[in-house]
């Protein structure tokens, strides 16, 4: 169901998204991304072996914050600005759990507002990918 | 680990300096691509009925997605599928790079269909200490999407952390 003005309250959670991206998963990011660095799909690449493992791209994070929002949207508004923060790195085949908090919802300029704050949280519980959205709601 | 990184006049130079426009496609299969690469299961973004039922004129970019770069032999960057010219470079000459950040506003629907136009410019340089890889260079770019009408549907800026 689109997302209704009335649904939710500043403190709100959004529903979170539970994700574990494997290789093929990077890969299938990597062909839609257009991102072919080796780093997220080779362990034999240098900066892998530096880092003791590739990693997950951080556009794939930041995308997948965006799937969160559009999914607690569901077409009941647009996004207006969505950022996020790269400050850890994620593996292959972990678990992470995504989600997001209403921090402020409001009205302006005859637009209903809300401002949501984002995490990537890794199975230690540590928030890598801070971030944050702003949406617009249609009714 | 890189030595002292320095922030040269002529790096320094580069800054707001725009790239030639690159053209950026958005078809009913670069959306579903990218909405599969990242593991969507709404419908909308890869249904074209279900699209237009929830009122868009046919597949949406899912929150992110900014079209896919056209990929020219010798043009294109083959790691990351942008164009090569992308502006006068920095010359810094630090191998690695991680992503630091990325945001993005957007400012009108982007859907199946469209074609955008995209510059890009070197917003600013600063250098940076990280515990693990030593000094980095933090470039952030600004880039401007237009689409075929001459509208600015968005514009994204990112930091490319080198080292």
């Amino acid at each position: 169901m689109p997302l209704n003005w009335n649904a939710f309250e500043e403190g709100s959670n959004l529903p979170e998204l539970e994700k574990a991206p494997g290789v093929t998963q990077l890969v299938k990011y990597a062909a839609g991304g257009g991102d072919f660095n080796p780093l997220h799909h080779d362990f034999a690449f240098p900066q892998s072996k530096a880092l003791g493992s590739i990693i997950i791209h951080g556009r794939f994070k930041y995308a997948a914050l965006g799937e969160l929002v559009s999914n607690w949207l569901d077409h009941g508004g647009r996004i207006r600005t969505l950022s996020c923060q790269y400050r850890g790195m994620d593996l292959p085949d972990q678990p992470m759990t995504l989600g997001g908090v209403v921090k402020r919802k409001w009205e302006e300029g005859g637009e209903k507002l809300a401002e949501v704050e984002l995490f990537v949280k890794n199975a230690e519980g540590k928030n890598t990918t801070p971030g944050s959205a702003v949406v617009v709601v249609n009714a | 680990m890189a030595e002292k990184i320095e922030i040269t006049e002529a790096m320094q130079a580069v800054v707001g300096v725009q790239s030639e426009p690159w053209t950026h496609e958005v078809t009913t299969t670069s959306v579903r691509s990218f909405a599969r690469g990242v593991g969507y299961t709404d419908p909308v973004y890869f249904d074209e009925e279900a699209a237009k039922k929830a009122g868009y004129r046919s597949l949406p970019c899912p929150p992110t997605y900014l079209g896919t770069p056209i990929f020219i032999p010798g043009l294109s960057n083959d790691t990351f599928s942008g164009p090569k010219n992308t502006g006068p470079g920095l010359n810094h000459g630090l191998k690695n790079v991680l992503d630091g950040g990325t945001e993005t506003d957007y400012l009108a629907d982007i859907c199946a269909g469209d074609t955008l136009s995209v510059t890009s410019c070197c917003a600013d340089l600063s250098i940076r200490e990280s515990k693990t890889t030593g000094q980095m260079l933090i470039v952030t770019t600004e880039s401007t999407y237009t689409n075929q009408d001459g509208t600015v549907v968005a514009k994204q800026r990112g930091q490319g952390l080198f080292y």
